[in-house]
């Protein structure tokens, strides 16, 4: 029989009230179990499930849609699912221009959507870090609540807003800024609000973290060396919040690029991001092994910016140390 | 010679002079490791039962790394480490006859300062009843009897110090292992507290291992000190020993200032040496291991050098002449820095309560330095 | 903290980024109250929609199903995301560490649809019939790792002296873990359940996903009532859902807040003693 002790310890004395194993076992095994419990979970129900999406994404249309019942198959059928592996589901990506249209479409939103987030969000977040520490709390629970409530909540509330008779024309006619009604509902511009709304508190935590820990006296060294207010701003405030910029960017834009609600509810029927492209194969048109090809490529576009994103924070907890 | 006067503060309590004491603690060439670095690298070193004892060094030189391996955070990679008489190894930190007051203090900020100090006396089951007296005594010891009912964060810095303190004291371990016990503390409290706690040491009877970076720390509480670096032991001796009689040119560096003359001896006689150094022949009466021809360095404290505008009366002092080189006004004392005309600077400190009015030197000024033969000691190391 | 002072720049941009933030829901909470069905013309104060609520059966079945699934899947989601963040930052070194945090991590920034659509395939392949307990299981899955997130970084700053502490006094790990660890991180365990609990309730895309005939969430019952447009009734209810959020968030705030003053009281009291 093997015993399991700590490494660096050899032979238990006999002056110990209890004998090692009894320990190294409990130990071993309690240590074990708060690893064991959650890896198994994370692997059963997000790797496997990835797992499975790849392999249905390279399985013939035919065979897999429903309302087939696939079960996992054993090590035996291997040489099956070898012979069935088709590149099909991507093809038919690549032929129909429909997908391309919708990845880069919605590439661009979120990249617009990411600008505009931190055009609004930077000065709301340096405006809460720059405010006297005793109102500092409440700002930042101002900032965090919205993303309390639902966010299908905060998307719907813009509909009564920018539909055609809804309170924004309403209003700006009746100031007489506007005749005609604008027409914002279904077009880019409600997309862009919608994202930046319902996204602008990732953008300004990230920022307000990287700005409140910044020392103002830098500001003031700084003109106190020459520089003008705004000189100091870009080049002292602005590069040291870079790490926040790329954090709060990345946390807008990775999961705008995969956004359904903002643009089933906003965006109408024209515009197609690739989120809503995939919910429609899926529940629409059921075709299960292209949804999962769509769903596949676009997590590969989402790798880049998810690992500018963890080495971004990564940088920011050294520099917190 | 000289040196034998310097034994211990507390009279009569040397068991390291007697060959019969049983050691207490012995590290038996204990090295530890973390991955390739050494932090403790074979090092062996015995205390004994009721000894306050402190491990002096500066940080990184092993000497936290010694006591969590006695506390049993830390494995040895080799060696053994004996308490009473009992190998520790592989024993839990649970299951130890130690305790450890530590350098955060380490107080549970959820329980109040009363469950802080039982909660060691649970863990061992005793009765509720005992576990009170036992507490209100321990709240009596550190005086904080109205504070019984408070969380750590409702304490000051110097209760907090208490609390943790009479946590680590409430079981009567066999040894208690303070890191930097008062290290967070502000001067002027860290100095009443030493004394506080060496009469808690004599009270309980207790053996006491301290860790400390700040030297004046362990020279005020411990019966003896061992200095500390990379990992090594560099010397074990009585406070006035490490000072006046240090055995390494690193220790009489570490320990207080210093000024080093680098020479060659010239004369070896039995209990006196005649060594050359640039600009001025020292006579002294504590040779040491010096051999005839060897270079060897000769340490001498700043106070015992004295300095005078006039060359000694007796021409076979040890003496050179130089210029003043810098003054700091301390108070107390005067630190004047003598340039000698070999291009060393030597220190020298006068109390000012003997500072002469009929001789005031300042900057500039020629003066002589001047010290007894068996002021300084003659290192090897 | 030296701040150099809120400029008038400061306070204009915190005011209009605060208005854009809750002018739109400010706006749905009056619109709720509306005695008009024109939801964007005012017709005077009424409460009619929200009695109108109580009469709808189906939404209040989404409703009460909604709360279950939320409750157990926040519950299960603390306890395994907090062993995650305790397996990630306890065990710096095991096999297959890298996928472990890769697998806690992604699920954070991974899309909802991929999320929803991998699960969902899970499910059909080992042939479980979808409804309540699979949107629970997906609810767990990608709650739990927002629960690892926010325990880890309360662990990333713990005092593991405290621990060491507690072992040296005689508790045995698993002791010192119940007796220490565990209440001191507690703050942060209740924070990361709150945030699995509203995830649950807000969630629309996954649920759609995995969820099967019967298992109705409210959320999507609200979707497909929107789709047809803007009614006062979805206001009411959005109303509604919007007080029950921003009580609690506001009750655990200001209970955090007194505790935060009582404490700093206590510190300056101690301070001076």
């Amino acid at each position: 029989m093997t015993i399991p002790v700590a490494p660096g310890t050899d032979i238990p004395t006999k002056n110990e009230s209890r004998p090692v194993w009894s320990r190294g076992i409990l130990r071993a095994l309690s240590s074990r179990l708060v690893i064991l419990v959650p890896y198994l979970w994370l692997l059963a129900f997000f790797l496997v499930p990835f797992a499975i999406v790849v392999k249905i994404s390279f399985s013939q249309t035919t065979l897999a849609i429903p309302p087939y019942t696939p079960v996992l198959e054993g090590v035996g059928s291997l040489w099956q699912n070898l012979r069935e592996f088709s590149f099909d589901n991507y093809l038919w990506l690549t032929q129909d221009a429909l997908y391309f249209n919708a990845y880069v479409t919605s590439v661009v939103i979120a990249a617009v959507s990411t600008v505009l987030a931190l055009l609004v969000g930077y000065p709301l977040a340096y405006g809460v870090a720059r405010a006297p520490s005793a109102l500092r709390p409440l700002l930042l629970m101002l900032v965090i609540l919205p993303f309390w409530t639902s966010f299908l909540i905060r998307v719907y509330a813009w509909i009564g807003i920018l539909k055609p008779e809804g309170l924004l024309n309403q209003f700006l006619m009746a100031i007489g800024l506007i005749d005609q009604p604008l027409l914002i509902m279904n077009t880019y511009t409600a997309i862009f609000i919608g994202i930046v709304y319902s996204y602008l508190p990732f953008m300004v935590l990230p920022l307000y973290a990287a700005l409140e820990k910044m020392d103002y006296s830098l500001i003031e060294a700084a003109q106190d060396l020459g520089c003008t207010r705004s000189s100091a701003f870009w080049k002292i405030t602005f590069p040291l919040s870079r790490p926040g910029i790329i954090a709060g960017c990345m946390l807008v834009f990775i999961p705008a690029v995969g956004e359904f609600v903002i643009p089933d509810l906003l965006g109408g029927s024209q515009t197609l991001m690739i989120g809503k492209t995939l919910w429609n194969e899926f529940f629409a048109n059921r075709d299960w092994p292209v949804s999962s090809a769509v769903a596949v490529i676009l997590l590969l576009l989402l790798v880049v910016p998810i690992m500018i994103f963890q080495q971004a924070q990564a940088r920011q907890q050294e520099q917190g140390r | 010679m000289a040196l034998q006067s310097l034994n211990s503060i507390r009279r009569g309590f040397e068991p390291w002079n007697d060959p019969a004491a049983r050691p207490y603690i012995h590290f038996d060439r204990v090295t530890k490791k973390f991955g390739d670095f050494a932090a403790v690298n074979d090092l062996s070193l015995t205390i004994f039962e009721r000894e306050f004892f402190a491990l002096l060094g500066a940080s990184g030189c092993g000497k936290s790394t010694l006591l969590r391996m006695l506390a049993g955070f830390e494995e040895p990679t080799s060696g053994r480490i004996l308490l009473d008489g009992q190998d520790l190894r592989g024993v839990p930190p649970y299951r130890r006859p130690v305790n450890m007051m530590f350098q955060s203090y380490a107080l549970f900020p959820h329980m109040t300062v009363e469950k802080n100090i039982a909660f060691g006396l649970k863990q061992d089951g005793m009765p509720a009843a005992d576990i009170a007296a036992r507490v209100a005594e321990m709240l009596r010891l550190v005086k904080l009897e109205e504070f019984a009912k408070r969380k750590p964060h409702q304490l000051s810095g110097g209760q907090r110090q208490r609390v943790a303190l009479a946590r680590s004291v409430a079981k009567r371990p066999k040894v208690l292992l303070l890191d930097e016990p008062l290290g967070a503390l502000d001067k002027k409290l860290r100095e009443e507290t030493q004394f506080e706690l060496m009469d808690l040491q004599q009270d309980l009877g207790l053996t006491f291992l301290v860790v400390t970076h700040d030297q004046e720390e362990a020279m005020t509480m411990a019966d003896r000190i061992a200095i500390l670096d990379k990992g090594e032991v560099m010397q074990v001796a009585t406070p006035p020993e490490i000072y006046e009689a240090p055995g390494s040119r690193f220790v009489a560096d570490f320990v207080g200032s210093v000024n080093l003359f680098q020479g060659q001896v010239t004369r070896r006689d039995a209990g006196r040496a005649e060594i050359a150094g640039p600009g001025l022949v020292i006579h002294t009466a504590n040779p040491g291991d010096a051999e005839q021809g060897k270079t060897v360095h000769y340490a001498i404290r700043p106070e015992k050098i004295r300095l005078s505008s006039f060359p000694p009366e007796n021409a076979r002092a040890n003496a050179a002449q130089g210029e003043i080189y810098d003054i700091a006004y301390l108070g107390d004392v005067t630190i004047y820095n003598v340039k000698l005309d070999s291009g060393q600077i030597v220190k020298s400190t006068v109390i000012n309560s003997q500072r002469s009015a009929d001789d005031p030197l300042t900057w500039g000024d020629r003066a002589w330095i001047a010290f007894q033969p068996d002021s300084g000691v003659v290192l090897t190391r | 903290m030296n701040t150099g002072g809120w400029s008038r720049f400061n306070i204009a941009s915190v005011t209009l980024g605060f208005a854009f933030l809750y002018l739109p829901i400010l706006l749905l909470v009056i619109y709720s109250f509306n005695a008009s069905r024109l939801v964007t013309v005012w017709g005077g104060f009424s409460t009619q929609w929200y009695a109108a609520l109580l009469q709808n059966q189906g939404l209040l079945d989404a409703a009460w199903v909604t709360l279950q699934v939320a409750l157990v899947s926040a519950t299960v989601a603390t306890v395994l995301g907090t062993l995650a963040a305790l397996a990630l930052t306890r065990y710096t070194r095991f096999r297959g560490r890298i996928l472990f945090s890769g697998m806690v991590f992604a699920p954070l920034v991974m899309p909802e649809v991929i999320t929803g659509l991998s699960l969902l395939l899970l499910f059909v392949a080992i042939g479980l019939d979808r409804g309540m307990l699979t949107v629970t299981l997906a609810h767990i899955t990608f709650a739990m790792c927002f629960v690892a997130v926010v325990v880890q970084s309360r662990l990333l700053t713990f005092d593991r002296s405290l621990e060491e502490a507690a072992m040296d006094l005689g508790a045995t790990p698993v002791k010192t873990f119940f007796a220490i660890t565990l209440p001191v991180i507690a703050p942060a365990i209740i924070s990361g359940w709150m945030l699995a609990f509203t995830l649950s309730l807000d969630d629309l895309v996954i649920a759609s996903f995995t969820s099967g005939p019967g298992a109705t969430t409210l959320p999507m019952k609200i979707y497909s009532q929107v789709r047809l447009g803007v009614t006062p009734e979805i206001n009411a209810i959005c109303t509604i859902l919007i007080a029950i959020v921003a009580t609690g968030v506001i009750i655990a705030s200001l209970v955090n807040k007194r505790r935060e003053v009582q404490r700093l009281r206590d510190e300056q009291a101690a301070g001076r003693a």
